[in-house]
């Protein structure tokens, strides 16, 4: 335990509560690693003065790479010495986040060699954070890694380390093999997630089914979100069955439709799938008894972010439906256009939906040869931000120019 | 005919030389200056991305972040300690 100089008043009422603590895991490491002791004495600094001790470093990294390392120094060395470089390092996740104990033991070993042994899992992106070492340190834990089958992630400019849900390895809702396609569009674009090539960073995130368990329209540039065309599968006598058990099927499933798409008589729920927007609610809630339909793919929406520089953006829809099948060639022809866009015409430290809040959503589809459809929303039941004009909508046969004034 | 790499990426190290101090490049800025020198026909953006690599991994030139990610000329970091 720390001694007398080292007490930390401020960070021991992080230990309280019924709720894990990062205070008591670093306390724990800081008995046998200088570099955790150290933290704690320059956060418990922080806390008391209400400032980071943190400065930033600007070209720490590993030979070639452009991202992967966020350099951090102390601006208070002569009182932390073994956190006078604490350097983080983003390794890039497995697919889905699957493991092998073995593996996550191997990672640990190499991170107690070469640095604080303190972890992240997982940082918001994703990626396996690794806290704390120094610069001298990051080529040997690079290396050692990647002898492990590991690489470095994104930070940075560049496409940042696709992230994607457990998809069909344990979900029976995925729509489309979420790893699978995450896998390959890591492998298609290391150049452009180790060598900063854009305006600013740019994060594909792959989710199977509406529920988005890997919040890709609220975080995503570029967000593939598994659905269905047809209609949903039914199984009327498991309903039955959730009905018989206790289920109020229209108090905790009809009431619940954000479309009101469905009617429950006592005996039958009737979907009109025409107005199901896809929620899942229905579904979530009657596992046994609804599916997800049979013509499987995914919806490609474009646009969201956290607010940083500005707001938060949520996706809006690019694709409505692209088979499941289809996508990786999709995207790969997708992206180019749109880095192409993005990277003549973004300014520094914009984000692909900030570009498109700039220049307009109908200028970008033009300018990546996407014809508008209504299907384009930002929200469902949202009217569609495309302004037809009116000779097109003349030409489709619209005389009285109706489309053009929607 | 096309300007082989090697004259690309020693464009580009005269121009992130020359802005050194005064501007941080992007390799989106290098690139467009690049076909602006050379011109379309005779350099590609996967010439200039290319470039950029030769210059990243001799040690030329290295990337840097500064709230976004530059391409600048090797220099000691300001934030270590001494």
């Amino acid at each position: 335990m720390p001694d007398d100089n080292k007490k930390t008043p401020l960070l021991d009422e992080l230990e309280k509560g019924p709720w894990p603590s990062f205070v008591k895991e670093i306390k724990s490491a800081a008995e046998s690693e200088p570099m955790a002791a150290d933290l704690l004495g320059q956060l418990e600094l922080s806390y008391q003065e209400k400032i980071s001790h943190w400065k930033h470093g600007g070209i720490v990294g590993v030979m070639g790479y452009g991202g992967g390392v966020i350099g951090r120094y102390s601006d208070v060395p002569e009182k932390f010495p073994n956190v006078a470089h604490f350097h983080t390092m983003r390794v890039n996740m497995p697919s889905g986040w699957f493991y092998t104990s073995e593996v996550l033991r191997k990672i640990c070993d190499i991170w107690e060699r070469h640095g604080s042994g303190l972890f992240n899992f997982h940082g918001s992106t994703g990626d396996i954070i690794l806290l704390g070492t120094r610069t001298d340190q990051l080529e040997p834990t690079f290396q050692e890694l990647t002898h492990l089958g590991f690489d470095l992630g994104g930070s940075g400019s560049v496409m940042r380390s696709p992230s994607a849900c457990v998809g069909q390895a344990r979900c029976e809702w995925a729509c489309y093999d979420t790893m699978d396609l995450c896998n390959e569009i890591t492998h298609t674009y290391q150049d452009e997630l180790h060598r900063p090539p854009f305006p600013y960073k740019f994060k594909f995130k792959f989710s199977g089914c509406p529920n988005d368990c890997v919040a890709s329209i609220a975080r995503a540039d570029l967000s593939i979100i598994g659905t269905w065309k047809d209609d949903i599968q039914q199984d009327n006598a498991a309903i039955a069955e959730y009905a018989a058990a206790g289920v109020d099927i229209q108090k905790d499933v009809c009431d619940h439709c954000p479309t009101k798409c469905m009617e429950w008589d006592g005996k039958k729920l009737k979907i009109q799938n025409r107005e199901c927007v896809r929620c899942m609610h229905c579904i979530n809630v009657l596992p046994k008894a609804l599916r997800p339909g049979k013509e499987k793919g995914a919806v490609v929406l474009i646009g969201a972010k956290a607010p940083i520089l500005q707001g938060a953006l949520l996706s809006s829809v690019l694709i409505p439906f692209v088979p499941a099948d289809e996508l990786l060639e999709t995207l790969k022809e997708l992206v180019s256009r749109i880095w192409d866009f993005w990277g003549e015409y973004g300014n520094n430290r914009e984000r692909v939906g900030e570009l498109i809040q700039r220049v307009g959503m109908a200028t970008f589809l033009d300018a990546i040869g996407l014809d508008p459809v209504p299907e384009m929303i930002s929200a469902p039941r949202d009217n569609p931000y495309i302004f037809f004009k009116k000779e097109d909508a003349e030409a489709a046969g619209d005389g009285n120019g109706a489309a053009a004034q929607r | 005919m096309p300007a082989a790499t090697e004259t690309i990426a020693e464009a580009m190290y005269q121009m992130v030389a020359e802005y050194m101090g005064k501007k941080n490049l992007k390799a989106t800025d290098l690139t467009k200056a690049m076909i602006a020198k050379f011109g379309e026909a005779e350099c590609t953006k996967e010439d200039c991305k290319h470039a950029i690599r030769l210059l990243i991994d001799s040690g030329r030139c290295v990337y840097s972040y500064f709230g976004g990610s530059y391409i600048t000329l090797p220099h000691k970091e300001g934030a270590a300690p001494e």
